[in-house]
């Protein structure tokens, strides 16, 4: 086990590098890195010092080098639009989207994998074929669209919850959050289904191909053979195998989710990190959007860490398998 | 047993079996009812979107056209020189319906296009790296899982972002988001079909190797690929409508459903719902259509038949 | 209401349990059993009329080749028949019960529990991601409300009982991380955990090497013997019958062709295919003599023949055959179904 952790963080390290020199690249050689890193309202006495700072004179291997260090310190540049550091401002903004994108994974496995089940072991009566038929409605449909939809449902036409924008956060922890208010969820929950409905319709369909394939195999047949009730073969049995697949799929969306919060963002008007980088976008602020992208990487790089790692945990075949390779 | 002369057997070489099954095909999605009724519908759309600038009641952007004291009228409604606005019109007086109906080709426009050409420079890649082999194999393989490895909508953020906004920006960013679903498809394929022996038979002959990988091998991987382009295309188009309703899509002379629904966003609120919800349902039925004709399409061309 | 645990109770005579009696009813018997897969061309008989006995303690090989119905034989004893197949006519009588009216649960409450099954891939017959404790803890825990300790007593029990070393440690791990010998050992186990009346074993060594077969073939007669159980042991191999079983059904396209105490059957046959079967057993030929074999193969299910189904392969077949199927024949303690039978080969052979 500890050999496989080992290995996976040596994979790891390697993308973090690869993208890291991409993105360089991007910036520093096929860019114009003063036109994208120092601030168009610079004075020619600060773009001078910007130049020297940032060692453009250098050749183009030493750049690297030096950008390496400085991200490694944690220094990304600055914001044209704020003045300040844009790993401090990326990290103010990061407690609100990761609540949006917890509450959102939650919902996924409380709604999907239960919904999935249903499907899967009553797929041949109307209930599960129902339940499938619509399910494809959740990844098909555009997820701005729906975000406005439920705007315009539950904001507008019912009055019952606020269109936009989240509740003033409470410390917890350390950590400003919003989940601990009845305000904060009254805001929280359209976006937060909004991000999920996505990846619930996607774990319903894995969860219910899953019961499918699970009920065909011979160690099923084998527990009724044993006289095993039907309850809990589909509990124990049944479950714990397409489990598997399952937390798989959910950890990797941890990072799509991420990346989709920001279209659920801009819809609801959340401050979270994927408005950043719109508003970002939008105002030119290109220091904001490298480093965002970075951060970015490094969080998928982690996600995808965790999830190989918890995979090796539930599924006693896999390390076998790595550990021979 | 009879017995043939060598002379008559070296004479007459018979075909090797490698034509891919595409009679029928038509056939087939003839047949079904939904089939011929979505079938119907896109063809229609098709033509509509087609023929847009002559029969849409309004050329929506150019500017001379249009008339600010119309702008954000309901459905229905007559404006002041008794034009009525079917679908109503948005805060700068243009008409619905002509906006989605231009709308609508800049979208099928950039859905078609980007999976067209990923299609192309996916399975070509795919191709190679399967033929080739070896150092090449896996430099493309691994260079097709770094690109997999991030979620489509921020790499085409970020790349619009440096790019600037433009229809064939849109879809070069989508284009190369992509290309390597289709690598990946093709190369799967292709390597199971490379150590047949109408493959073989071919290089033997002594065709080189970039005929032997074009004519013979890439028929007969293409319906794996096929498959999923038919899912892609609708894939496509919300891309490009979400990338446009974010801001780094298309631009405002040229305006797709996406930016239609993001410009009636912020009057949302005050109830004008009609500038974004019909450019929504637009959006929808187009999807819809594209997804039954994909999946009849899909069916018949799938290859474990 | 009643309540569940005692539905099975309530469904037997209160004889169960007790030791046999000769001349006692057998404990299954299997009269006239049709199992059929649904097609769209019509309902193909995998099973087409097979009568079976299996007294209490004794040890019956059912023999035939791929495709004979022998394995839908044995599930469809425990009723674990899915669609598209079905168990369409019989009577499968069990210590006097007829099984195929029992309802679901009380099916439930006797799989495990008084009938087993030994299936014959172990690896994929045992859960990969759970572990063989909790494997073999909810087959006890399924029958009777038995604490952990005394259940895990039990288990540890079982597999001393099938030769598994260090079976305490044993418990803890994983399916993949035994051999398929043993694998095998631990499914035997499970089945008599709950000391079963019958254990149904469906071709369990086929997929081991010859030297682990005679191992377990040695621990199951063991077993058998000593706590009475009865077995039908499902094989393509005579060899192995010949070796366990007590008595023999040899089947053939979904009928039972020939019966009977296993010495008298193998020494002398009575039905041409039996004759066949043994003829070509590789033990029994000469060194450098041409291996006998049976003419043809066996009928598919869609395509067996009208009358007997060995006809076109039977080398003694007269016009009758081909006209209707031959019913059972019964000559004491040996039955069969032929219009040609072998001759009864006299004392000295």
């Amino acid at each position: 086990m500890a050999l496989f952790i080992v290995r996976r963080l040596i994979q790891s390290a390697f993308v973090l590098l690869a993208v890291s020199l991409v993105v360089f690249l991007a910036v520093y050689a096929v860019g114009d890195p003063i036109e994208l890193l120092v601030s168009p309202q610079a004075s020619p006495a600060d773009r001078a010092a910007m130049i020297a700072r940032l060692g453009l004179d250098l050749p183009l291997w030493e750049q690297y080098w030096h950008f390496l260090v400085r991200a490694l310190h944690g220094d990304l540049g600055a914001s044209f639009v704020y003045g300040t550091s844009t790993i401090q401002l990326i990290a103010q903004r990061m407690p609100a989207t990761f609540e949006l994108v917890v509450i959102a994974i939650t919902l996924t496995c409380v709604v999907g994998v239960p919904l999935g089940l249903v499907a899967g072991l009553y797929r041949n009566k109307l209930l599960g074929k129902g339940i499938l038929s619509s399910s494809v409605l959740g990844f098909s449909l555009p997820n701005f669209w729906l975000g406005m939809m439920l705007i315009l449902t539950f904001a507008v036409w019912l009055g019952w919850l606020p269109a936009s924008g989240r509740a003033d956060p409470v410390s917890v922890l350390g950590i400003p959050l919003t989940i601990t208010t009845l305000q904060g969820w009254r805001h929280l929950i359209l976006p937060a289904i909004n991000l999920s409905l996505a990846n619930i319709a996607l774990v319903l369909r894995m969860t219910a191909s899953g019961v499918a394939e699970a009920q065909s195999q011979e160690y099923v047949k084998f527990a009724r053979a044993k006289g095993i009730r039907p309850g809990r073969i589909v509990m124990r049995h049944i479950l714990r195998n397409i489990l598997i697949p399952v937390i798989t799929v959910i950890g990797l969306e941890f990072g799509q989710l991420i990346a989709y919060s920001t279209i659920t963002e801009t819809v609801f008007a959340w401050p979270g990190m994927g408005k950043l980088l719109i508003d970002s976008v939008y105002h030119l602020d290109r220091p904001v959007v490298v480093a965002y992208v970075m951060l970015a990487t490094l969080i998928f790089v982690l996600v995808n860490l965790v999830v190989d790692i918890l995979y090796a945990a539930l599924d006693p075949r896999v390390q076998l398998v790595e550990n021979a390779a | 047993m009879q017995t043939t002369s060598s002379k008559t057997r070296a004479r007459t070489l018979q075909p090797l079996p490698d034509t891919p099954r595409r009679a029928g095909i038509l056939k087939q999605l003839r047949s079904r009812p939904t089939v011929r009724g979505a079938g119907l519908a896109l063809l229609a759309l098709i033509v509509l979107v087609l023929a847009a600038p002559w029969f849409a009641p309004q050329n929506p952007y150019n500017l001379a056209d249009l008339n600010l004291l119309d702008g954000r009228l309901a459905p229905f409604s007559q404006s002041m020189d008794g034009v009525r606005y079917l679908l109503g019109t948005d805060d700068q007086g243009r008409d619905m319906l002509s906006a989605i109906l231009y709308g609508l080709r800049i979208s099928l426009l950039v859905g078609l296009a980007s999976v067209v050409i990923a299609t192309a420079i996916g399975s070509l890649v795919g191709l190679l790296a399967a033929y080739a082999g070896g150092l090449l194999d896996m430099l493309l393989m691994r260079l097709v899982d770094f690109v997999l490895g991030f979620p489509s909508i921020l790499v085409a953020l970020v790349l619009l972002a440096i790019m600037g906004r433009g229809v064939d920006k849109v879809i070069l960013a989508i284009v190369l988001v992509q290309w390597a679903h289709y690598a990946r498809i093709m190369r799967g394929r292709a390597l199971q079909e490379r150590h047949k022996e109408y493959v073989e038979a071919a290089a033997n002959l002594g065709y080189p190797a970039w005929r032997v990988m074009l004519f013979h091998l890439l028929p007969n991987c293409l319906g794996p690929v096929l498959v999923f382009a038919t899912v892609q295309v609708a894939h496509a188009i919300v891309l490009e409508a979400t990338l446009s309703f974010l801001g780094v899509g298309v631009p405002i002379t040229r305006p797709s459903l996406g930016l239609l629904i993001a410009n009636g966003f912020q009057y949302l609120l005050s109830g004008d719902y009609w500038i974004s919800l019909f450019p929504g349902l637009a959006l929808l039925a187009l999807i819809l259509i594209i997804n039954i004709v994909g999946e009849r399409l899909r069916t018949a061309l799938d290859p474990k038949k | 209401m009643t309540d569940p645990w005692n539905r099975l109770e309530a469904a037997f005579p209160s004889q169960a349990r007790q030791p046999d009696a000769p001349r006692q009813a057998p404990l299954l018997d299997v009269r006239g059993l049709r199992t059929a897969f649904h097609t769209e061309a019509g309902a193909w008989p995998a099973v087409d009329g097979v009568d079976l006995s299996v007294r209490r303690g004794e040890i019956l090989g059912l023999v035939g080749e791929s495709g004979s119905g022998k394995s839908v034989t044995g599930f469809s004893l425990l009723g674990l028949i899915d669609p598209p197949g079905e168990v369409v006519e019989g009577e499968i009588r069990f210590d006097g019960q007829d099984l195929r009216a029992l309802d679901e649960e009380q099916m439930r409450q006797l799989r495990g529990n008084r009938i087993a099954m030994i299936f014959q891939d172990p690896l994929m017959t045992l859960n990969p991601v759970l572990r063989i404790e909790e494997q073999m803890l909810e087959a006890i825990q399924a029958h009777a409300p038995v604490a952990r300790r005394e259940a895990l007593r039990r288990c540890v029990e079982a597999l001393e009982m099938v030769g598994i070393p260090a079976p305490e440690k044993r418990l803890r791990s994983y399916p993949h991380e035994f051999s398929g010998g043993m694998r095998q050992r631990v499914a035997i186990a499970i089945a008599m955990l709950n000391k079963p009346d019958l254990i149904i074993c469906d071709e369990p060594t086929t997929a081991l090497d010859v030297t682990i077969q005679g191992q377990i073939l040695y621990r199951m007669q063991k077993i058998c013997r000593e706590h009475g159980t009865a077995l039908i042991w499902i094989t393509h191999d005579l060899g192995v019958v010949a070796e366990l079983a007590d008595r023999v059904a040899v089947m053939y396209a979904g009928r039972i062709v020939e019966s009977g105490p296993v010495a008298q059957v193998l020494e002398a046959p009575r039905h041409p295919y039996t004759r066949g079967l043994l003829e070509s057993m590789p033990a029994r030929a000469l060194p450098g003599a041409r291996l006998p074999q049976i003419e043809g193969m066996a009928p598919s299910l869609a395509a067996r023949p009208v009358g007997c189904a060995f006809r076109p392969r039977c080398p003694s077949a007269v016009t009758r055959c081909a006209e209707q199927a031959p019913a059972p024949v019964q000559e004491g303690e040996r039955g069969y179904r032929c219009y040609v039978p072998l001759a009864p080969i006299s004392q000295n052979s």
